[in-house]
Formats: C-alpha cells, sequence, structure tokens
C-alpha cells in the first residue's frame, strides 16, 4: 500500500547480540530510506559514581559493566592501576597467568558469537523463520557443530576459570600483579583437551572462510564500506591482545600513525556525542570527525597487523591476506572469518603458555613508585579498550573516563545498517520480519557489546522502529506491515 | 512431562547471568529436552507468543524500558525469579543512587559522560531523543516494581547454581540450593 508520508521503522529489542540496542529507520515519503540509526538505550553513569571507590575496587568493580568480557575490564583496569602503583614491567608469572586469562577470554568470547549468537542467521538464511534463528535450532538440526561450539566455549571459561578464579567476574589481577599461579593440576586439565579445541578451531576457521567464498555476493554488497582501522601491535607488528602500540591504516591500507604511545590517546582520538545515542562517536583528531573514524575488531586487527606470531593462525592471516589483495578488507561479514582466525590463534597461544614452568612461578606482585594517572588499552574480543583514571593521595579515584570497543565501532555500525535498510528495504511497500533481521545480522557481525556500550552510555537489546514523516511511532518490532 | 515454557530478559545488568546460564555447557542439550525458550536475547522472540511457567530477570531498573518490560514478565509468567545481585539489589548499576553530597546523581553522572571539554560536543547536549527511553530517577530493584516468587543470589550466581534451581522449578519445586552454591568470593 502507498503511503504519502515519511516514517521511522523502529527493530526492539535487538536479539543474538550482548546487551540491549535498538535501530531505527528513517523512510521518505516514496519508502526510501534516508537514515537508519543504532542506539544505544541505557545509560549507567559508571565514570561518575566510581569516583571516591579505592584504587584496588577498580579491577573488580569495573569487570561488572559487563558479563561477556569482563577479563578485558578487568585486566585494563589492572594495567591502569599498575601504572598507578609505579609498576611498568609485571613479573613473568604475573604478565603470563594475565595473557592466559585474556586468550581464555577472547577465545570464549568469539566462539560465544559465531556459534551460538550469528550461526543461526549463516546456517539457515537471513530470511529464515524468527522462531528458527536460534542456538537452539543449531542444536537440533547441526547437533554435531553445537557440540563444538559449546565445548569450545566451555573451554575458553575453565581457562578463566583456573586464572581468574571465576568464570565471570574473577579477582585475580591486583594492582601490581596477580594473586594467583597456575596450579599443576589445573595445567594438566587443560592441557587435556587443548589438541582437540585446535583442530575444532580450524575447522571454524574453514567455515567462516567457506561461507565468504560461497557467498561473495552476498558478503561484497553487504555493509561493504571503505573505513580506517586501528588496534594494538606489537613492536615487531605482530598481532597482540595484551599490549602495545596503537597503529591506525586507511582504506587503502596506508599508515595514519604507528606504534603510538598509548598514554597519549586523548592527543590523537576524540569523542563526539550525538543527541540521539548515548554512545560516542569517536574519531582521529588528524582526520576530523567528518573522516576520521574508524573501525576496531577482529576485522580490523587482520588489517592493521604484518603477521601473527603463532604458525597456523599465521597461515590462516596469509589466506585472508590474499583473498584482500593484501588491502585492509572492509566488508562487513568478513569479521566472522577474521574472528575465527583469532580463535586459533588464542588456542595456539593457551598452549604455548601451558607448556610455560613462568606459569608455577611464585613472584606474583610487585610495587613502585606512586603515580597520580593510569592509562591502558587492551584489545578486547571487539576491539580496543581504553581505561583511563586519575587517584588521589588517599587512593580514592577522582577522574574515570572509558572507551570501549563497542563504542571505537559506533559510526560504523550506523553505515552498515543504513547501507543494509538502503539496499534491502527502500522503495518496498511492504516490509517483512526478514528485510529486519538482515539489519540485525549487519548490526551482529560487529559483535556489539551492549552491555559494555552502556556502561557511560546504556545498554544495547536491538529494537526497529517505524516512524512517518512526522515522526510518530508507527510500529516496533519483528513484523511490520505498511500502512 | 509437558515441557516448561522459559522467558529471560536482561534488564539493567551486564548480561553476565545470561552468561552463566550458558555456563551449564552441554547440559543445554538436557535442558532442551525440559523447558522450550519463549521470548530471550538468545533467540529472535520479541514478544510473548504464548503465557510462561518461569521468567528469569537479569537486571534491576534504570530506564521506563526496564519497567515496563518488567511488568510485561510479570503478566506472562506464572513464576518470575530474580537472577542475580542487579536484579534482587541493583548491582553495580545501584551505585548511582549512592553518589554522596549530591541532589541530582542522574545529572551528575550524565554531565561526568558528556559535558566535558574531552568531548566535541559543542552546546553540551546530554543525548535526549524520542528513540531513547526516559532515564529513571533512581535505580530500582525488580521487587521495588512487581512481586518477585523466586532470588537466585550471586555476581553472576554460577552455572551450577542456575542449573540446581531451574531443575527444582521445572518440578515444579522451590530451589532449594546448598551453601556452597549461594557463597561467592
Amino acid at each position: 500500500m502507498k503511503t504519502k508520508k515519511a516514517r521511522i521503522l523502529e527493530i526492539e529489542p535487538l536479539t543474538r547480540v550482548e546487551g540491549h540496542g535498538k535501530v531505527t529507520v528513517h523512510l521518505d515519503e516514496n519508502n526510501e530510506v534516508t537514515e537508519a540509526r543504532l542506539h544505544i538505550v541505557e545509560f549507567r553513569g559508571f565514570e561518575r559514581f566510581i569516583q571516591g571507590r579505592l584504587l584496588w575496587e577498580v579491577p573488580v568493580i569495573v569487570q561488572r559493566l559487563c558479563g561477556i568480557c569482563p577479563v578485558s575490564h578487568h585486566l585494563a583496569a589492572a594495567k591502569a592501576m599498575d601504572m598507578i602503583v609505579g609498576v611498568d614491567q609485571l613479573t613473568p608469572t604475573a604478565e603470563k597467568m594475565r595473557r592466559l586469562m585474556h586468550y581464555g577470554q577472547v577465545m570464549q568470547s568469539n566462539v560465544l558469537h559465531f556459534f551460538h549468537l550469528c550461526s543461526p542467521d549463516l546456517l539457515f538464511g537471513f530470511s529464515a523463520p524468527a522462531k528458527k534463528r536460534n542456538i537452539f535450532s543449531i542444536i537440533k538440526e547441526f547437533p554435531d557443530l553445537a557440540k563444538k561450539g559449546v565445548l569450545m566455549r566451555k573451554y575458553g571459561q575453565e581457562v578463566i576459570l583456573h586464572t581468574a578464579g571465576k568464570k565471570i567476574h574473577g579477582n585475580s589481577a591486583v594492582p601490581g600483579g596477580i594473586n594467583k599461579n597456575l596450579q599443576l593440576t589445573e595445567r594438566d586439565a587443560l592441557l587435556k583437551d587443548i589438541d582437540q579445541m585446535i583442530a575444532w578451531s580450524q575447522e571454524a576457521v574453514d567455515i567462516s572462510k567457506n561461507y565468504t567464498m560461497e557467498h561473495l555476493g552476498l558478503v561484497e554488497g553487504f555493509g561493504n564500506f571503505k573505513s580506517n582501522h586501528m588496534s594494538l601491535v606489537r613492536e615487531d607488528g605482530a598481532l597482540d591482545l595484551y599490549d602495545g602500540g596503537l597503529r591506525a591504516v586507511d582504506a587503502n591500507g596506508n599508515l595514519i600513525f604507528d606504534h603510538m604511545d598509548y598514554r597519549n590517546f586523548d592527543q590523537f582520538i576524540m569523542e563526539e556525542v550525538k543527541p540521539w545515542s548515548y554512545m560516542k562517536f569517536p574519531f582521529i583528531k588528524s582526520r576530523g570527525n567528518l573522516d576520521g573514524w574508524y573501525r576496531v575488531g577482529p576485522l580490523a586487527r587482520m588489517n592493521t597487523i604484518s603477521f601473527i606470531d603463532t604458525p597456523l593462525a599465521n597461515a590462516r592471516h596469509a589466506e585472508f591476506r590474499e583473498f584482500s589483495k593484501h588491502k585492509p578488507a572492509n566488508m562487513t561479514l568478513a569479521y566472522h572469518w577474521a574472528r575465527m582466525i583469532e580463535v586459533l590463534h588464542c588456542v595456539e597461544k593457551i598452549k604455548e603458555l601451558l607448556h610455560d614452568p613462568d606459569l608455577q612461578g611464585s613472584d606474583l606482585m610487585l610495587k613502585g613508585e606512586r603515580r597520580e594517572e593510569g592509562i591502558a588499552v587492551i584489545e578486547a574480543p571487539r576491539g580496543s579498550l581504553f581505561h583511563h583514571y586519575k587517584v588521589n593521595e588517599n587512593d580514592q579515584v577522582t577522574y574515570c573516563n572509558l572507551i570501549v570497543s563497542t563504542t571505537h565501532n559506533n559510526t560504523a555500525m550506523n553505515l552498515a545498517v543504513t547501507d543494509v535498510a538502503k539496499k534491502y528495504i527502500s522503495g518496498k511497500s511492504r516490509i517483512s520480519e526478514a528485510m529486519l533481521n538482515h539489519i540485525e545480522v549487519a548490526v551482529r557481525a560487529y559483535d556489539p557489546c551492549l552491555s559494555c556500550a552502556t556502561h557511560a552510555l546504556g545498554q544495547m537489546p536491538l529494537v526497529v522502529e517505524l516512524f512517518d514523516a512526522n515522526n510518530n511511532l508507527i510500529d516496533t518490532g519483528s513484523q511490520f506491515v505498511s500502512k | 512431562m509437558k515441557k516448561k515454557r522459559i522467558a529471560t530478559t536482561s534488564l539493567a545488568g551486564c548480561f553476565g547471568c545470561h552468561m552463566s546460564l550458558l555456563d551449564i555447557d552441554e547440559r543445554i542439550f538436557d535442558l532442551l529436552e525440559l523447558v522450550e525458550f519463549d521470548r530471550s536475547p538468545l533467540n529472535d522472540l520479541k514478544k510473548f507468543t504464548r503465557r510462561c511457567d518461569i521468567g528469569l530477570i537479569e537486571g534491576g531498573c534504570c530506564n521506563e524500558e526496564n519497567v515496563h518490560v518488567l511488568r510485561e514478565f510479570r503478566q506472562n509468567c506464572d513464576i518470575l525469579v530474580a537472577v542475580g545481585q542487579c536484579a534482587i539489589m541493583g548491582g553495580l548499576p545501584v551505585m548511582r543512587n549512592a553518589i554522596m553530597h549530591s541532589d541530582d546523581p542522574l545529572r551528575e553522572c550524565l554531565e561526568e559522560a558528556y559535558c566535558t571539554p574531552k568531548v566535541l560536543n559543542p552546546e553540551n547536549q546530554i543525548p535526549n531523543d524520542p528513540a531513547l527511553p526516559l532515564l529513571l530517577d533512581k535505580v530500582y530493584t525488580c521487587v521495588d516494581v512487581v512481586k518477585i516468587d523466586y532470588q537466585i543470589r550471586g555476581c553472576p550466581p554460577s552455572g551450577e547454581t542456575i542449573w540446581q534451581a531451574l531443575n527444582a522449578l521445572v518440578r515444579n519445586e522451590a530451589p532449594a540450593l546448598d551453601y556452597a552454591l549461594i557463597k561467592y568470593d
């Protein structure tokens, strides 16, 4: 049916993403999509209410922003507090325990995203009935695959349990070090299944790679746009998820900056506030707010790094670079492939660390000369995570600023939903649930952690809303027929 | 036995309680023999498809949308369970209620995040758009809003704790959890 009014379509809540968010699609009087927006709808106020709390409490409190990647916040806060307690280099046991915890975290989070949340879209199709698109149907129809996903996530969680003390919201990273080492019984329990995990990770890379190759037309036309990319890299340019300097490249692969000391991050990164989302919009200052936005996370990391320092994942990275003709890959759906290469890397790293006797060391903590300010960056599963604190002489936090991974991808996710909305919804008189799921597929590829993005912002379940030209809400939810 | 119908939601929480539910690992295969999932962020059912036996609530209420969803769950679920400290006590988000020496903690939180020279926001605008649900003056626990039948404690409750509690609930029994399962840190 024809309509003479412009409208806004609302998808709410977004599902199979971590946290709460919604999407609005703005349509003109000819049913053409003018813009689509991803909104973060909750707000926590963490940066204010952490003020007054003690520095040693911060790594334990701040992780409770997010139950999906608590380890990333736990470690980013601990790293910032290392700086405040004057420790620039941890003991080998402390650093390796933290790294092991982090590889377990990135592994379980990436697996969760691929198998539990996204695989229904990839295996059943974006237009499959809503009732079918979930992990429970995968368990019914692809039980072997589901079991691998469930057991791989379990393995990552077990690594976290043995390094952090708990699977979710552990407490082992403390300012200046760690409060436990790895017992031999714990090591042996983890070593038992490690080769199985490597084999399954290889399979996961194949699945995601083959999906990309077999659906090239779809992948190339789905949220594919040029952007800058940013991540930490090691001194020699290798992938390093725990520490390093910041590297950013433009859409052609030219360096914007390299090995940037993240302690100066506010000299080259700034955030913009827009009134329609609690999530801010970061950009590289030298490129300005219109052109300086960038992507982070697995895809960005595959684009920024020079190589991977584990052999199996490095071969897979070479394959990926071959596919993208040694230029940055800009396809939103290629995030899945990149994410599985990182799972393989993490599992290889876990194996390497489990054989390292330093993990049974007893030198856990250091102290140094006290500083007032601490800044840390870590590569969380979804991308670079920034923590910045100031602490007074009574050990109380007086200032806090967090830029979480999902926030860095804010502009990119908005462009992706707009691109997909224009392709699949523009000009249609009837809008089906399946069309709306295409928009959610675009959001999901970024694995946005709406829980994290809520910290200063809100939480993000996905919602789509439909509005008319006068901004009247026409309909919400999964099934919309235009009026 | 007829399968129980379960709905889940995350309000002002961190999603950790949902992650802990997934920490039952391969027992999720067994769970699916006992229950069917209705509305949940783990699937694409955005509205209730029918009345449910059990509703699991993660998180408290920090905006009007949370209150609305919580009331919908109360209306559509026979048994409503508050899972985790945020749902029961407010958890981390409720720390904003406790900002000392402040008449308006919410405004202070918003100004700290958006009205600083560190961000590009020339008019010092605080996000305020019809698409954003109104924030509540304070964070409220679930029981401040609706009647709650059971609580499962923990931040988060472990996968084992959730597993045992669900097993009791699907047998129409009150969860009786060992001390070890509800003692943390």
